[in-house]
């Protein structure tokens, strides 16, 4: 029962003090503000070596099945290269670490996302359809934007203007509508969190 | 020719690939030199940097990994090199850990290519978990935070950090990003401390910044291969104007004009599509 009583308690206490330091311009609010923010840096770093944990955790127990075997040996034994890498090396300049991190790692996944273009190439051939009015409008808007983004379209009179109409009216208005939405969304979700109605953070 | 633009509209996955491939290809090979016009955001971000008085500093946060590196990763060379040849110092950090090889490399560029000394003409501090409290935390004291550089130097001994205590004594903040962090710069550096922001992000990302620009909350970004090859453009123009030829760097431009080619392969991939459709369309109909 203490179990679910001491973090709500936490929750309100720390959510309410929080809320009112931001306007008590006092001494002892700022130190308060200060002391949290180490707490949040500790428990950042905290969170981090959990991370390490779960991953090697997660990894070794597909170790055990066939079919998954091979990757996760492949990232167990690459992070523990690096791991040993570093610290025998260092990760300064011209160390292996950042060797393997400027040879290997980067490159890798750099390559990996760009090999999204070639499945939007793909996918707008064979999706991107004039079915209705409002796909066609969609259409018009696209050709209108992938034009003025390339460098053709900084030359052609007229496409710059229309890119940033584009941008500053009908984006910048479902942008804006999201934002306020997600914003309230988001004080209404703390609200309830430190009220301790919404207790899914918990667990269980 | 009906039949043919049937045809034409169904082909399979590995042709429109090595089309693709083809066409990202060639402009790498045989550059097109096309030039670059900075849009209004990119000369927004190079005039506020440009106009800075000698020794101002300005905090750039490489918030990214190397996958969005094509795009964001010339943004910040750019701009470290644009600032060490104005005598702005950069503060490179990140939010991220791969974010702090990317920024060493940023500038190792402007040691190498541009005879920039560490801790003097630039500021290494790495990487801080923490995320929004690390935002925070610089508006009181950037010494608390980081209280010593990458290599472990205290920053009361580094000579570039004299006299930067917080945000007051930072001109611009600038967040390199594939995601949403320039939005936490927004929340916490600038709406509490009133610190200047601006961003480097993904072109697939660039329609949800427009309203921080119009609120002026960014006072300028740098939208995807597109912003980082202007602003390369024109840094390349004044490295010339400024002796160093060979500092010159042609990444993003190179990038832009495969960009470009890559785009209009997929327009033309459309338009193809869609013939193919209403053809087909019709001849059932029919």
């Amino acid at each position: 029962m203490l179990q679910r009583k001491i973090p709500l308690a936490m929750v309100f206490v720390f959510g309410v003090i929080s809320t009112l330091q931001y306007f008590v311009p006092h001494p002892l609010s700022q130190q308060y503000y200060d002391t949290m923010l180490k707490w949040m840096i500790g428990v950042g770093s905290m969170a981090i070596f959990l991370a390490l944990v779960s991953f090697l955790r997660h990894h070794y127990v597909r170790l055990r099945k066939k079919e998954h075997a091979p990757y996760s040996a492949v990232a167990i034994l690459s992070f523990l290269f690096m791991t040993l890498v570093g610290f025998i090396g260092g990760m300064g300049p011209g160390s292996v670490f950042q060797k393997m991190f400027y040879y290997v790692q980067a490159p890798l996944q750099a390559t990996m996302f760009s090999l999204l273009s070639y499945y939007m190439a793909s996918a707008s051939y064979r999706a991107f359809r004039a079915k209705s009015f409002e796909a066609t409008l969609l259409l018009i808007t696209a050709f209108i934007v992938m034009f003025s983004v390339t460098t053709f379209g900084n030359y052609v009179p007229g496409v710059p203007k229309a890119l940033e109409w584009i941008m500053a009216v009908p984006n910048m208005a479902s942008k804006r509508g999201i934002a306020i939405g997600v914003s309230l969304g988001s004080i209404a979700t703390s609200l309830k969190i430190i009220l301790g109605v919404e207790r899914n953070w918990l667990g269980g | 020719m009906r039949d043919f633009l049937i045809k034409l509209a169904s082909l399979n996955r590995t042709t429109i690939y090595l089309i693709i491939t083809i066409g990202v290809l060639l402009p790498l090979v045989v550059p097109l030199n096309l030039g670059q016009k900075m849009s209004p955001p990119t000369e927004r971000l190079y005039t506020f940097i440009d106009t800075l008085p000698k020794g101002s500093h300005i905090l750039l946060s490489a918030d990214y990994d190397p996958s969005t590196l094509p795009e964001l990763q010339p943004m910040l060379e750019a701009i470290v090199k644009h600032a060490v040849l104005r005598g702005v110092i950069p503060i490179v950090m990140s939010l991220y850990p791969q974010g702090t090889g990317l920024g060493i490399q940023a500038c190792e560029k402007a040691r190498l290519e541009l005879g920039a000394r560490p801790d003097t003409d630039y500021v290494i501090l790495g990487y801080k978990p923490g995320f929004s409290a690390v935002i925070l935390g610089i508006g009181e004291d950037i010494r608390k935070i980081f209280p010593t550089n990458y290599s472990g130097i205290p920053l009361d001994s580094i000579p570039a950090m004299r006299g930067v205590k917080n945000y007051n004594d930072i001109a611009l903040v600038v967040s390199f990003s594939g995601g949403s962090t320039p939005f936490a710069w927004v929340t916490y550096a600038n709406t509490k401390y009133g610190q200047k922001i601006a961003s480097g992000i993904t072109a697939v990302s660039a329609a949800d910044f427009y309203p921080y620009l119009q609120t002026g909350q960014f006072i300028g970004a740098l939208m995807g291969m597109k912003g980082a090859a202007e602003y390369e453009y024109q840094v390349n123009k004044l490295l010339e104007k400024e002796g160093f030829k060979k500092a010159k760097s042609v990444f993003a431009v190179r990038g832009m004009e495969a960009n470009s080619i890559a785009h209009f392969l997929i327009m033309l991939f459309i338009v193809v599509g869609n013939i193919g459709y209403f053809l087909t369309k019709k001849r059932r109909e029919a």
